[in-house]
Formats: structure tokens, C-alpha cells, sequence
């Protein structure tokens, strides 16, 4: 038994420093590495316009939602007008990092893990390496550095189609004023909020991808098994392991910052 | 016959490489004169492919020297490496190219990422590489838009898009029928003197090496049992040469014992 905790820490250990190297060797030789702009920006695109359009959508649903909650709450205390200051606070501060990490780990995290996995089975990352390119420049660093922009703008976008969704429940659907929803919002937001929703949106772009990244890249050394099934099994614990990194540290940073 | 030091580019020397308790290479050594095409035969399963692997610095050996050019390519020096890196090309027996890439972009990736060249200088060598190989009308095709035959063929334009001295083939012809085979071995009999690179190729299919490569050598559990050129290996009396080399005599002869009603014992592969 405790020889199985002791083997079981030694490897959270050794894998948590593999993949500090791992990041450490992917901005180290993205320095200096040709056309790395153009690749950062192709990787935004692929993080950026293709996620969009899930992220308008469950940004959207999210503030209806709240907004449909929030008011029948509100409104057994006769407090309608404090819609704008619960959707606000909720979706900049809590759910639209969150959730916006979420929905981009399902799409563009689960896609990067999947893409570096087969082409570690293609060998195309042995190619890559042979012709004296490194593989961590050329594949790795540009998701990284695109997620660090993406994550906070895609962040941004949520929370105001999610404010947008709480005004359109509120006042399209329930009545209430839309100056008196918009006022509250605009006398609840600081900007302490706001740099705590980017704090959280750069954070989780960050440590979502590179995890992603990590276990695609790293899929011939699963040990679930090799070729298809190793992809599936890294794809999946990429996914798994990023969407519990984004609620783990959503707590550790808010207990920092609250 | 003996080779003079200065006309290597290759060589190597007490190759080891294991896989857990798997010994895979045992001291495999070898030389390869510059400019002559190479090839390495030997079982499936030998430890063709992680020995060419191991001089491709896709493994890392566990023991023994290789030195390319004259120049002993230390572990750890990784300046001495890149320098090989930029010499040698490896052609993957998947082939390995880039499927959301189109051939054109296949072919320009090691220009653009190795060497300093304008965009226009990079698009016309990587349409020059398209060319020399008959694919320049499939520029914009993407590898999955494209016959096996066709993709070996844009494998090996990315291969010597670079001009590089050493292009190692890793079992080229695996899975091919014989008519494509023989055209794969033309193609880099053809391309290696056009070009004038040194070839190392590994493979398993003797009669087509033996008519294309300027030297033979042979491995067998982990060591170079032999090396020569094609008529010394022809005339060998080396055990596992003639074993490896009249494999279709024992064929026959165990075909006939099995049509004899005789009972024969065959060798786990």
C-alpha cells in the first residue's frame, strides 16, 4: 500500500516536471524560430474564428438562463433591479472564464491533442525533427502563444453575449426597464472584475493547452495503448485532465484575488 | 577491397541499441562510401529500421560511434548535429508527410524552417524538387489526393529539396507488389546519380538491391554479418548469406517436402 503511494507520487512528480520541461523546450526554441508569426496567427484562427461559434452560442444561453433565474429570485425580495448587477458579477467574475475555457478545451484543446497525436503516429513529428526542425518551435510553441491571446479575447466576447442574454431575458421576455438592467451592470462591473476575468482567461488558455499539447505530443507513450486507441486515450485525458485544471484553478485564483 | 578514410562519409562503429531486456543492436558497424548507394539487408525484425533510425537521430543509442564526414557526431554536441541534420535527409517507410500541408508546401516546409531563403527563392527550388520528380502538376494536391506511388515520389522531393549529401531510405518498397517495387529501386538508382547523393537504404528485398546498390551489407541479430559489394555477396559463403541470399531455393525444397508428405520445421519469424 505504501509502496503503491510512493510509486503513485513519484510519477505525478516525474510527469509534472516532464511537462514543465515540455514548456520550458517550447518557448525556449520558439526563439528565433522562422515564420513562427505566421504559424501563431493560423493557431489563433484555429482557437479563434472556429471556436466562435460555440462560444456566442453558449455565452448567449448562459445569460438567458441566468437572467431567467435571476429575476424570479429577485423578485420574491422586490430587488428586479439588481438583474443587471447578479448577471454581471456572475458571468465576468465566475462563469465566463470558466465557462468559455470549458467550451475552447472541448473544441480546440480536444483538436490540438488529437492533430499532435496522430502526427506523432504518422511520424510526422520524427520527420519534422530529422530535417533539423524542432518539433516543440514548429508545433507546440504557436498554440501556446495563441492561446494566451485567444483565451482572453474569446473570455471578453462571452461575457458581453452573456450580458447581452441576462438584458434580453430580463427586459425583452420579463419586462424589465433595459436603462434600469444596463445601469446596474455598469455600477456593478469594476475594474478589479475585469482584470480578474482576464487573470483567469490567461491562465486557463495557458494551462489548458499546454496540457493538451502535452498529451498529444506525448500519445506514443500511453499506456492505454498505441496507433488509434493511444490517440482516443491521450485525447481524452487531455480533455478530463484541462477541464479540472480550469475549476481547480478558478478556485485557487478567485480565494487569491476575492 | 579496401576503402581510403577520406572517401567515407559515413561510418559507423559498435552500434548498441536495447528495448528494455531486447537487445535490437549488438555493435552493428558499417561504412558507406561517399557518393555509392548502400544497402543495409536483413530480416523483418532485424533492427534495419532502428539502426538507420539511431544515424537519424529519431532513437537515441545506447552505445557505440558515428561519424559523418570525418567528424565524430558526439551526443550532447548539439552543434555537430544540427550540421548533420542540414546534410542528410531520412525518407520514413509511412513516408511522413504532412497531411494538411499540399505538396508544394510539403516539399518548401525544410527550406523555409533550415535555411535562409526568400519566398520566391523557396517556391521556385520547392517547384524545381516537383518538377525533377514528375509531380509538378499536382502542386496543390494534398498527400491523401494521391497514389502510394506518387506519395513516395513527394517524400522524396522534400528529401532532397535541401541538396543533401546523405539520404537515408527506410524500407522504401515495404508492402509494394514487385512491378513497384522495381520501380522505387529505378527511381532511386535514378535519382542518386542524378543528383549525385550518397544512399543508405534499408530493405529486405535482395534481388532489387543487389542490381541497384554499389555495396550490400547484411544484418543479423544486431551485427553486420557482412558487407561487400553485390557480386562478393553473391558469391559469400557466409551462413546467413546464404541463407538471406537463396531463400527461394529453400523454398522450393521445403515446398517439396511438404508435397512428399514429409515433415519440416519451420523458424518463428
Amino acid at each position: 500500500m505504501v509502496r503503491a503511494v510512493g510509486r503513485y507520487t513519484l510519477e505525478i512528480v516525474q510527469s509534472l516536471g516532464d511537462l514543465a520541461l515540455f514548456v520550458g523546450r517550447s518557448f525556449r526554441m520558439a526563439v528565433g524560430s522562422r515564420k513562427l508569426g505566421r504559424r501563431v496567427v493560423r493557431a489563433m484562427f484555429e482557437q479563434g474564428a472556429r471556436c466562435l461559434p460555440v462560444i456566442l452560442i453558449v455565452g448567449l444561453f448562459t445569460g438567458l438562463v441566468l437572467g431567467l433565474q435571476g429575476y424570479y429570485v429577485l423578485n420574491r425580495f422586490g430587488s428586479e433591479s439588481l438583474l443587471g448587477t447578479l448577471v454581471s458579477l456572475s458571468i465576468v467574475r465566475e462563469l465566463g472564464p470558466v465557462l468559455a475555457a470549458l467550451m475552447l478545451v472541448g473544441q480546440a484543446g480536444s483538436a490540438l491533442a488529437a492533430e499532435l497525436g496522430i502526427q506523432r503516429n504518422t511520424e510526422q513529428i520524427a520527420a519534422l525533427e530529422t530535417m533539423g526542425v524542432s518539433s516543440h518551435a514548429y508545433l507546440v510553441a504557436p498554440r501556446l502563444i495563441a492561446a494566451l491571446m485567444v483565451f482572453p479575447m474569446q473570455t471578453a466576447l462571452f461575457c458581453c453575449v452573456g450580458l447581452w442574454g441576462g438584458s434580453l431575458s430580463g427586459s425583452l421576455l420579463l419586462g424589465l426597464e433595459p436603462g434600469i438592467y444596463w445601469s446596474a451592470v455598469e455600477r456593478a462591473v469594476e475594474l478589479v472584475d475585469v482584470r480578474e476575468c482576464m487573470t483567469k482567461a490567461v491562465t486557463f488558455g495557458f494551462l489548458t493547452m499546454t496540457l493538451c499539447a502535452y498529451h498529444g505530443f506525448n500519445a506514443h507513450r500511453c499506456r492505454s495503448g498505441t496507433g488509434a486507441r493511444g490517440v482516443s486515450a491521450s485525447t481524452t485525458r487531455a480533455v478530463v485532465q484541462s477541464s479540472i485544471i480550469v475549476l481547480a484553478a478558478d478556485y485557487v485564483i478567485t480565494s487569491f484575488l476575492i | 577491397m579496401a576503402i581510403e578514410s577520406q572517401d567515407l562519409l559515413l561510418k559507423v562503429e559498435g552500434l548498441q541499441k536495447r528495448f528494455g531486456e531486447q537487445s535490437v543492436l549488438a555493435g552493428a558497424s558499417l561504412t558507406v562510401p561517399r557518393g555509392s548507394l548502400v544497402a543495409v539487408l536483413g530480416r523483418s525484425g532485424a533492427g534495419k529500421s532502428v539502426f538507420l533510425k539511431c544515424l537519424a537521430d529519431v532513437i537515441e543509442p545506447d552505445a557505440g560511434e558515428i561519424w559523418f564526414d570525418g567528424r565524430l557526431l558526439a551526443r550532447g554536441d548539439a552543434g555537430v548535429r544540427q550540421h548533420f541534420r542540414s546534410r542528410c535527409s531520412f525518407l520514413f517507410q509511412s513516408n511522413a508527410l504532412f497531411d494538411s500541408l499540399t505538396a508544394l508546401e510539403n516539399v518548401a516546409l525544410p527550406l523555409e524552417q533550415t535555411m535562409d531563403l526568400q519566398a520566391g527563392e523557396v517556391r521556385e527550388r520547392s517547384l524545381e524538387a516537383l518538377k525533377q520528380l514528375e509531380l509538378e502538376a499536382f502542386w496543390d494536391r494534398y498527400p491523401g489526393q494521391m497514389s502510394g506511388g506518387m506519395q513516395k515520389r513527394l517524400a522524396l522531393a522534400r528529401a532532397i529539396v535541401t541538396r543533401p549529401e546523405l539520404v537515408l531510405f527506410d524500407e522504401p518498397t515495404a508492402g509494394l507488389d514487385p512491378v513497384r517495387r522495381n520501380a522505387v529501386f529505378t527511381m532511386i538508382a535514378k535519382y542518386q546519380r542524378q543528383f549525385g547523393f550518397t544512399a543508405l537504404i534499408v530493405t529486405h528485398d535482395v534481388p532489387e538491391a543487389l542490381v541497384a546498390a554499389d555495396r550490400v551489407a547484411l544484418l543479423d541479430t544486431g551485427r553486420m554479418v557482412f558487407q561487400g559489394s553485390p557480386g562478393e555477396f553473391i558469391a559469400s559463403e557466409e551462413a546467413m548469406v546464404i541463407q538471406f541470399r537463396d531463400s527461394e531455393k529453400e523454398l522450393s525444397k521445403m515446398l517439396a517436402s511438404i508435397r512428399r508428405g514429409e515433415t519440416i520445421q519451420t523458424e518463428d519469424t
